[in-house]
């Protein structure tokens, strides 16, 4: 091969490197290569110092939820014609991926009540935070007011950007004690309004009402952004379409994908179809072949980076699409009935470990809406060191509002509890004797 | 805008298909056509049974304790779904075969050479996908107590210590989750160290070869874009620089090697003057496969660099993701990097999040992404570095570079290649369409390669060779394979020139013949409709 090339050594084909950036062997404090045998070995070492959530009573969400996944799904999305393909940009060949993703933006629409949805974003944060910039670009305006419900890490990942767009974020910590701050947003909705942004299951897990919102967004000029981090509950709940959302976000984590420690995770993005044109991400459309046949392209591209540059409605390219996959598969075998009985399943674990809490000394119940998640307010102690303590009995026991809202003093007693249809009773009842021994 | 509102779908009657497909189910023996999962499954199908949901009830009337519950169905009451969501259910079986009929409709690394340039598709191992799925790191949540993760967090930092090493640079983030998130990454940095001196200044120099998504990432900053020229040889133009360069410059944007598969011989020239105007230099990581352990961005200047780990380090594009796309820093960078990162802190490792930020990192830019990045991309990447070590590597550069080089060689003679003259190539070859007969394009030779049985390379990229076609092979194939497939590309290639009308047509054997695009974007249908929710054709 050398020879075809014209060049007597490797050497030689580097010759346009800088003499003083040439490296003259390997990389040090590096290991050479290592057998199939061993690699595996050193990952299982690493793997076994974490507590897998399969392994003991699980009790964690706040963005990130614990679904049973149907065998079938993971052994579909390894199928090598999907996990080794590329971005479709070559239609002819890559049907498979592109009817899935029109399978994919239909299922979100309707889950989400839209007209239209993309192919994928990276995931509920980075597609929350291109929503407020959408609705900065429709309505030519500004402030953004995110509700008190809304994910602490949005909310981080927001004000991360605004600070360099420009933009304003009008945010306050959630209150215990109350249902919903809606009264409070429909107050500060004013003619500089780009948007309001609120969550749905919020992050104590609250579920409210936003026909209201949606109406006096849409009378200031505004729009409302909806954010849906648990989709399941959309198997009983309204949808935030139904209410008046604009656009409605959110993380598809909970169909097909698993936790893996945050990611990847698959961003979903739908809104009203008068706006599909400022839509980020790629969209995938029906069309005839030249023998007539239907099949689907990548469509409506002026949007986008490749085409647009500089001018493009985002910078985003590769996206979760093999994760999309895995939610359009989950949810086709679900199907209508099988996603109702799977939130009704969670709702009912969740009223059963709600009620048995409520029962019990030194914590209060803090929610009078919830679907498979609530927040506990201990009496007496912080929840952070409590669910370190839970952890060191083996229960997985929540997540502490002093984690993810530190300093706040006037939430370190909440305790954020999820309970999907994988906690068994015995797992519910095993973590509530534990938490009262450590409550006592 | 209001699209298609007629409900307009592009079909047509079953008879005139019957006559194209020429069988009566329009399959071609093992290329089976499949309707849409809306189209063949029902509201009352599902392919997952449930334990029965009975816990409630069975508490409510055993536990004396009055209020709550009872409210909350109350009040769930108020916001429950009334009509149907629309979702069609298929049984396993069903769903196993519909899917599995659609996989076979797409062409993948799995069943050939994948030649895109700047993509990198090389071979994803299967151990990669095994490791990713063991339980203690697939099913371990982002929130867990710290004390529950160690080995996720280890993990972490050895795939870091690694990025760090190969690259030559004095720190890592990795949370960015693909490739322009990770050039956002690094713009932002930039930025924020601007602002740290007090003067953020307001423009990005791009060269007019980058990828599309380096202009749209410096706009998303807040910067406005200006191109920089290349000379003939396919370099950035210094001179052209240098004379851009200006107080106003918050930095350069490159991509090297190139987009048109060049070393930049004077990147650390490059790196010196923008440094000496005051400003920084990012460079886009995409093309790191080529020089792999073989040459350090740290050793070039550079301040901020993303890593596709997904291109670089082999972990599946998955038909567009998920990706990683950890950014290498260098020390005038670092102490913006957003945050989380993890840290080793008396013997355990620790979450640098918001709320300690302040002791060491009080400069970071704040967080991109919720939770900590995508672990189970760094799971595979981490088994790709172990496997190949240092020594494989270095290894990876240098066959990939040898393969572009044995593919620019061995059909320079029939294809035009621009920067032929310049020596070699890196990782990628790259031709124009000079020479083709009139009428005959780039795109009727890619779908020509598409009946060859080959993925196309990448077309029209970069913007500035024309009809340009960037080859890509990696270190994946064996010398058996490039011959093969040099074979193809030289017979349409002949066939280009000759003026052959009937690459007009292709592909002719692919699940698809050319797709309207230009239909699909006028009368848009991004979702499905039922047919009686569709009015009758327009």
């Amino acid at each position: 091969m050398l020879a075809v090339v014209g060049a007597s050594s490797i050497d030689d084909l580097f010759v346009d490197v800088p003499e003083a950036a040439r490296l003259a062997g390997k990389i040090e404090g590096l290991p050479d290569h290592a057998g199939e045998l061993s690699v595996e070995r050193q990952m299982a070492a690493l793997a076994r110092k974490n507590v897998a959530a399969g392994d003991v009573p699980f009790f964690l969400g706040c963005g990130a939820y614990r679904h049973h996944i149907p065998a079938s799904v993971d052994h579909l999305i390894q199928r090598g014609e999907f996990l080794t393909s590329y971005t479709p940009y070559q239609p002819e060949i890559a049907q498979g991926t592109l009817q899935i993703l029109f399978e994919f933006q239909t299922q979100v629409a309707r889950l989400f009540g839209c007209d239209v949805a993309n192919a994928s974003m990276y995931d509920g944060s980075t597609a929350c935070w291109e929503a407020i910039g959408m609705a900065r670009r429709i309505t030519r305006r500004r402030k953004a007011i995110l509700s008190s419900g809304l994910h602490p890490h949005y909310v981080s990942v927001a004000r991360t950007m605004a600070r360099f767009t420009g933009d304003t974020l009008e945010t306050e910590p959630p209150r215990f004690g109350e249902n919903t701050d809606v009264a409070r947003l429909l107050d500060r909705i004013d003619d500089d309004t780009s948007c309001v942004v609120f969550q749905y299951p919020d992050v104590l897990g609250r579920c409210a009402d936003m026909s209201e919102l949606a109406a006096r967004a849409h009378e200031k000029g505004a729009l409302l952004v909806a954010v849906v981090t648990e989709p399941v509950a959309l198997g009983m709940l309204k949808s935030p379409g139904e209410m008046g959302a604009d656009i409605v976000v959110g993380e598809g984590q909970s169909l097909g994908v698993g936790l893996q420690f945050g990611g990847p995770y698959v961003g979903l993005f739908a809104c009203a179809e008068k706006y599909v044109r400022q839509m980020p991400g790629r969209l995938v459309g029906m069309t005839l072949d030249a023998e007539g046949k239907r099949g689907f392209v990548l469509t409506l591209s002026t949007r986008e980076q490749h085409i647009r540059r500089e001018k493009a409605t985002s910078n985003i390219c590769t996206s979760s699409v093999l994760c999309a996959l895995a939610f359009t598969i989950h949810l086709t075998l679900l199907g209508e009935k099988g996603l109702r009985q799977l939130a009704e399943l969670n709702f009912d674990r969740a009223l059963y470990a709600a009620e048995r809490l409520a029962s019990q000394y030194r914590l209060v119940m803090t929610n009078k809406t919830f679907f498979n998640e609530f927040t506990l307010s201990l009496n007496l102690r912080e929840s952070r060191p409590v669910v370190r303590e839970l952890a060191a009995r083996g229960i997985l026991g929540g997540v502490s509002l002093g984690r993810l809202y530190p300093g706040e003093k006037s939430l370190e007693r909440g305790l954020v509890v999820a309970v999907t249809e994988t906690a068994t009773k015995a797992d519910i009842d095993t973590f509530i004797a534990t938490l009262q021994e450590l409550l006592a | 805008m209001t699209i298609n509102e007629g409900g307009w779908r592009p079909e047509r009657p079953q008879a005139e298909r019957r006559a194209h497909g020429g069988t009566h189910t329009g399959n071609r023996a093992l290329m089976l056509e499949e309707p849409l999962n809306f189209e063949i499954g029902t509201l009352e199908a599902t392919g997952v049974d449930f334990e029965p949901a009975n816990m409630g009830p069975e508490v409510r009337s055993s536990i004396p304790w009055e209020g709550a519950v009872d409210d909350v169905y109350y009040e769930m009451r108020e916001l429950a779904r009334g009509a149907p969501i629309g979702l069609p259910g298929l049984s396993e079986p069903e769903t196993v075969r519909h899917y599995t009929r659609l996989s076979r409709q797409n062409y993948a690394i799995d069943l050939g050479l994948f030649p895109l340039g700047s993509c990198t598709m090389k071979h994803n191992p299967r151990l990669n996908e095994k490791v990713a799925r063991m339980p203690g790191f697939a099913d371990i949540h982002p929130l867990q107590p710290v004390e529950t993760v160690q080995g996720a967090l280890e993990l972490i930092n050895i795939l870091a210590d690694w990025l760090v090493r190969l690259t030559g640079m004095h720190s890592v983030t990795m949370s960015p989750k693909a490739g322009a998130h990770g050039e956002l990454c690094g713009v932002l940095a930039i930025r924020s160290a601007l602002e740290a001196r007090g003067d953020a200044r307001e423009v990005i120099l791009v060269p007019e070869s980058a990828h599309g998504t380096n202009p749209a990432t410096a706009a998303f900053a807040g910067y406005r874009v200006e191109n920089i020229p290349a000379t003939a040889a396919g370099r950035v133009d210094l001179d052209a620089l240098k004379a851009r360069l200006g107080p106003d410059v918050a930095g350069l944007m490159i991509t090297n090697p190139n987009t048109c598969g060049l070393f930049e011989p004077e990147m650390i020239a490059i790196s010196q003057a923008v440094h000496a105007a005051g400003g920084l230099v990012y460079c886009d990581g995409a093309n790191f496969n080529a020089i792999v352990g073989r040459v350090r961005p740290g050793d070039l200047g550079i301040d901020a660099m993303h890593i596709n780990l997904h291109k670089t380090f082999s972990t599946p594009h998955g038909g567009g993701g998920p990706g990683s796309g950890p950014v290498v820093f260098s020390a005038a960078l670092t102490p913006f990097a957003p945050l989380p990162f993890v840290e080793k802190r008396d013997g355990a490792y620790a979450l640098v999040e918001e709320e300690n930020a302040g002791e060491h990192h009080g400069a970071s830019f704040g967080r991109m992404v919720a939770f900590h990045g995508q672990m189970g991309m760094f799971t595979r990447a981490l088994a790709y570095m172990m496997s190949h070590g240092a020594d494989g590597l270095r290894q990876v550069a240098e066959d990939a570079v040898l393969n572009a080089n044995y593919v620019l060689r061995s059909l320079d003679d029939v294809l035009d290649a621009p920067f032929g003259a310049s020596g070699p190539c890196m990782h990628e070859a790259l031709f124009s369409d000079k020479g083709f007969a009139p009428g005959l394009s780039t795109l009727d030779l890619a779908k020509a390669l598409i009946d060859e049985g080959y993925h196309p390379m990448t077309m029209y990229f970069p913007l500035v060779v024309h009809g340009a076609m960037l080859i890509e092979p990696t270190e994946t194939e064996s010398k058996a394979a490039l011959d093969e497939f040099i074979g193809a590309l030289r017979s349409v290639a002949q066939r280009a020139k000759a003026g052959d009308e009937a690459l007009k047509a292709a592909p002719v054997f692919a699940p698809r013949r050319r797709l309207d695009e230009t239909l699909a974007a006028r009368k848009p249908v991004l979702v499905y409709k039922d047919p009686a929710e569709q009015s009758p054709s327009p």
